[in-house]
């Protein structure tokens, strides 16, 4: 069990720090969205299933899509 | 020079950080309201639900704070946004006929996946925030699949205000039934069903039509180029 | 292992507060110091959540009649980080209206640019 988080807290940072370097600004929406996701899964292994359905619901769908309708009236690549 | 000072700005934060972890203990009992609100929830709401009977009904005030908070939000972003310039009309493709059918067969179920989820939220896991989010997300899927269509502006303004306006009103009838703002004045019913806990369900049917109308106005204006 | 047992969440949160606010204090372009804001958001909600744990507890909702309540989560917690999520998204869809805003009359969005200019 405890090997289980400790993967997916090591996916979760890696996710962050390719947020970081990538310098397509697609790739790092969909690397941020990929830690919002793992965070929903830690918030249900913490025992709390109201605040895992409200950050999957929220940082999954809708913050990925006003960001890239954001990048798409704006440039796409960072210089 | 201003990478430097960055960096050495974040070994301070992380060390400070790193000092205040290691006194707290994971896995230990930290606060004595915790416990007041498990042993008693239930006899004195009527909600099943302790998180949704600590939102709305022993910190209702926040719960308003944070809806006025979103309300501004969504007024700074129309405000910023629309300039009252003519649209630039732009070539769209329209999407495929099975893009355009599978879109609209699956709007209506998302949408009774969305009342559903805050319906109940006083029985289940849910309530009215994530309900409102499963609803914008429908209304995405409508924006992404069907070229051209939006939903009336008239609508989606009195869902959003109905919303904010059933709340207060609510809260105001429990100053005026009880002793102080938002009084659970309904009786409370049987525990684990339906027609339950008071107040609790209405308030999380408006809440849950105010932040649904809410984010697709924020999703409609985003997308509107003009 | 029991050192990684209790301090595995402490350990996650922390790294992506710190990464969030690297993000925001050395990157120049203006839409990835708001997806650093994000990251920083996400963290600190985790952490909030993983105060509140108990070893061994569990969700506290009373589904069926016979669930013993001293074994449950600490709800407080919950309740806050409910909040602050849907703040927290408020503010990243305020902060992009403005930057679609700065890119429609500086033609840029590189900050070191943006503060050069005058008017």
């Amino acid at each position: 069990m405890i090997y289980l988080v400790s993967i997916l807290v090591f996916l979760m940072l890696i996710g962050a720090v390719m947020a970081s370097i990538l310098k397509d600004l697609i790739g790092a929406v969909i690397a941020a969205t990929l830690v919002s996701i793992i965070a929903a899964i830690l918030f249900y292994l913490l025992q709390a299933p109201d605040v895992a359905m409200a950050e999957a619901a929220v940082g999954a769908a809708l913050t990925a899509a006003i960001f890239i309708i954001a990048i798409r009236r704006t440039e796409r690549y960072e210089k | 020079m201003r990478k430097i000072v960055s960096i050495l700005l974040l070994i301070i934060v992380a060390f400070g950080i790193i000092r205040a972890l290691v006194e707290i203990p994971f896995g230990t009992l930290k606060t004595e309201v915790g416990r007041y609100y498990i042993e008693k929830g239930v006899e004195e709401t009527g909600a099943v639900n302790i998180v949704t009977s600590v939102v709305v009904n022993y910190r209702a005030f926040d719960t308003l704070g944070e809806i006025v908070v979103l309300f501004i939000a969504a007024i700074g972003l129309g405000a910023v946004l629309r300039t009252g310039r003519e649209k630039k009309t732009r070539d769209v493709q329209p999407a495929s006929l099975i893009l355009f059918t599978g879109c609209r067969f699956l709007f209506p179920f998302i949408l009774i996946l969305g009342i559903y989820i805050f319906i109940h939220g006083h029985l289940t896991p849910g309530g009215g925030f994530q309900g409102g989010a499963i609803i914008a997300s429908g209304f995405l899927l409508i924006y992404l699949g069907c070229k051209e269509r939006r939903i009336s502006r008239v609508a989606s303004h009195i869902a959003e205000s109905l919303g904010g306006l059933v709340f207060l009103g609510i809260g105001l009838l429990g100053l005026v039934f009880g002793s102080y703002f938002l009084f659970n004045f309904l009786p409370m019913g049987t525990a684990n069903t339906l027609f339950s806990a008071g107040v609790i369900p209405i308030i999380y049917i408006a809440i849950g039509f105010k932040v649904g109308s809410e984010l697709a106005g924020i999703l409609d204006n985003l997308i509107e180029e003009s | 292992m029991s050192f990684l047992n209790s301090y595995i969440y402490y350990i996650g949160a922390f790294g992506l507060i710190l990464i969030g606010l690297y993000i925001m204090l050395v990157k120049h372009n203006l839409i990835k110091v708001i997806v650093g804001l994000g990251i920083l958001d996400t963290g600190v909600n985790l952490f909030l959540i993983s105060v509140g744990y108990i070893t061994k507890g569990t969700a506290p909702i009373f589904s069926k009649p016979g669930i013993d309540s001293q074994q449950m989560v600490d709800p407080v917690p919950q309740a806050l980080v409910l909040t602050a999520i849907v703040i927290g998204v408020a503010v990243l869809a305020l902060a992009l209206s403005l930057a679609i805003r700065l890119y429609q009359h500086y033609r840029t969005l590189d900050l070191r640019e943006i503060k050069e200019q005058r008017w």
